[in-house]
């Protein structure tokens, strides 16, 4: 069994949220880069416990960025995995995300590709969909849970109002949320290995343009909170119907 | 050409999220002049046709297993199979998780456009341009979409619903189309409360309450708010809560009218999650903690003695 993880670089999730070059460019000054939580904490880690229980499976991570990308792909290889691809391009958009990645898991012949259930940065929850359109691969989102017996997958995911379990055959593309796995923090011993572990860099496939970011907006700013006096509860009360009319 | 609503049905209940999208196709059909039909997938039929007074004109109505009524990939081939007949331009979902995947492998067939979270009608005067929330609600992006065909999600509780007069035809046809791949084993449903991302209130606490035990003033405030119950991640992680609780960048994204933060402190990430509520009210002992910087309005106090007087004084306006 081959698995391909989808991993993100994202802004740490204390980044100041600010816009340069008419605000049509996030402004990068300062900012730590991680790896995307749900990519980092459930796929990644599900992933890796597969291997431990099966040594035959191939674990490989994938990501679409410019060389900056590189720290970062190193940092999930030292939770696990035996080695990466980097498509040599500025992630832009999903579906440009989606077709790179999709060309990899077609070529390398994947039977299982992971992704996170969104990105904290672009909050799309939509690459992974997109990468089994492409694939025509069968998709199922936001699992919480994952088990394997030979070719079959046993998955429990999200729906509204409650939870579905369902089984699929590989090949499958799943994204993964909180409860696949518990996150792990990486130990000496995988930060040194992931230093030699092989890095494959790829040049992108053409793909059509779908959409483009014009400008970003920072919200307004909150224009100071109104404080209410701990024994006047009654007229926050008031306040809330009356004035802000929520209630 | 027409606009292709997905219309959300959840345990056999056509969701308020549906009728904001409705509302935002409708308001959208107004503008362009384009039909506005309405797609639903399962068993529901009984509710479909009052959904004409939000502003749906057509209702295709696509029969479905009833133990199967979870969505599928079939029924992301039956939309765009649909939409192709229809000759829609614009698909709309909820950004809910029927919408996460549908919406993708919809937009997969259709080679179309997909810009997901999306929070006020297009600007149509140089091409179709819509805003969407990133960086988990701290900013706002526009986006250009530049295919022929073009799919959104809208987010839940950032379009407003209007009633309208109108009706809507509703034809029943078959699923069809490829079986699905993945076979449903069994559904389990969580007690009938409103999902999170659907309140229009929700009552939030955090770890300054101290332990589960003391939940009971949480929960009688918000039984009298009818609001649906949030918490920080600390509370989820230490299980004095469960975990689709746990709201935050790490946790669900919710945008009410109102959220009520009760012994939070306000870290980023917490923030991340609920910054696009429309009112904040902070109750916290600590004068200096960073929750009140993104508050409306805020109590410094002692939760244990504020709770309950806030749910006394709503019974008290009740009552009168
Ligand atoms: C990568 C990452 C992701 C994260 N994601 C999330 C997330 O999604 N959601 C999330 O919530 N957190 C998240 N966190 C954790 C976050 O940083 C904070 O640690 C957390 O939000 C704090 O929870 P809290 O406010 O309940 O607890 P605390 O920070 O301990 O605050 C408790 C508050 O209660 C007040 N208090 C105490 N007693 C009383 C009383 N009697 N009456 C009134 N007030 C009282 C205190 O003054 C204090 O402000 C994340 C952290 C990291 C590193
Ligand atoms: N640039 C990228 N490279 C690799 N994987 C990505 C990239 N962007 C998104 N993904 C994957 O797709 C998931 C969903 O991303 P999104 O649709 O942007 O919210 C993420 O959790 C990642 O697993």
């Amino acid at each position: 069994m081959k698995i391909l993880v989808c991993i993100s670089k994202t802004p740490d999730t204390t980044a100041k949220i600010a816009f340069t070059d008419n605000n049509t460019k996030f402004d990068t000054n300062g900012v730590q880069w991680i790896v995307n939580p749900w990519d980092e904490w459930f796929a990644l880690v599900r992933a890796i416990e597969l291997k431990e229980a099966d040594p035959s499976i191939t674990l490989h991570l994938i990501t679409v960025g410019e060389s900056d990308a590189d720290p970062i792909i190193r940092k999930a290889l030292a939770l696990g995995g035996d080695e990466a691809i980097r498509i040599n391009a500025s992630p832009a958009e999903s579906q440009f995300v989606a077709h790179q990645i999709a060309a990899i898991a077609k070529e390398g012949n994947y039977d299982l590709v992971l992704t996170g259930k969104e990105t904290i940065d672009h909050n799309g929850s939509t690459v992974g969909g997109l990468i089994a359109g492409e694939t025509e691969l069968p998709y199922i989102s936001l699992a919480t849970k994952l088990d394997r017996q030979g070719n079959t997958l046993t998955i429990t995911r999200e729906i509204e109002g409650g939870q579905e379990v369902c089984e699929v055959e590989i090949p499958v593309v799943v994204s993964a949320q909180k409860g696949m796995a518990e996150a792990r923090i990486p130990n000496m011993r995988g930060i040194m290995a992931a230093r030699t572990k092989p890095l494959k860099v790829v040049e992108p496939i053409a793909t059509n343009e779908y959409t483009q970011v014009i400008q970003f907006e920072l919200p307004a700013p909150k224009s100071g909170v109104k404080l209410i006096a701990p024994d006047q509860v009654e007229e926050l009360v008031r306040l809330l119907h009356e004035e802000a009319k929520v209630i | 050409m027409s606009i292709l609503v997905y219309i959300d049905i959840a345990n056999g209940k056509i969701k308020k999220s549906t009728q904001e999208v409705i509302s935002y196709g409708a308001d959208l059909s107004a503008i362009t002049g384009e039909k506005l039909i309405g797609v639903a997938i399962g068993n529901c039929q009984d509710q479909l046709e009052e959904l004409g007074s939000f502003g749906l004109q057509e209702i295709v109505h696509i029969g479905k297993d009833s133990n199967r009524n979870a969505p599928a990939e079939t029924d992301a081939w039956a939309i765009a199979t649909l939409a192709i007949e229809k000759k829609s331009a614009t698909l709309l979902f909820s950004h809910s998780l029927s919408g996460k995947l549908l919406a993708p492998l919809t937009a997969s067939r259709l080679k179309a456009g997909l810009v997901s979270g999306v929070i006020s009608q297009p600007d149509l005067t140089d091409g179709f341009i819509v805003k969407r929330s990133v960086f988990s609600g701290k900013a706002f992006a526009k986006v250009a979409i530049k295919t022929p065909t073009r799919v959104l999600t809208i987010n839940p509780n950032s379009y407003p619903v209007k009633q309208r007069n109108g009706t809507a035809e509703v034809t029943n046809i078959a699923l069809e189309g490829p079986a699905s791949r993945v076979k449903s084993i069994s559904i389990e449903k969580t007690s009938g409360e409103l999902p999170l991302t659907e309140a229009g209130i929700v009552v939030s606490a955090g770890r300054g309450l101290k332990g589960p035990e003391n939940w009971g003033m949480v929960e009688q405030l918000a039984g009298e708010l009818h609001a649906a119950l949030a918490c920080s991640r600390p509370v989820a992680d230490a299980h004095w809560r469960p975990h689709h609780e746990h709201v935050g960048q790490t946790g669900v994204a919710i945008a009410p009218n109102l959220y009520i933060a009760i012994g939070i402190s306000g870290a980023i990430q917490h923030l991340a999650g609920v910054n696009r509520s429309k009112v904040i009210v902070v109750i916290n002992k600590d004068p200096e903690a960073p929750f009140f910087k993104a508050a409306d309005y805020g109590i410094v106090g002692d939760a244990f003695e504020v709770v309950p007087q806030f749910t006394a004084a709503l019974k008290k306006v009740k009552a009168s």
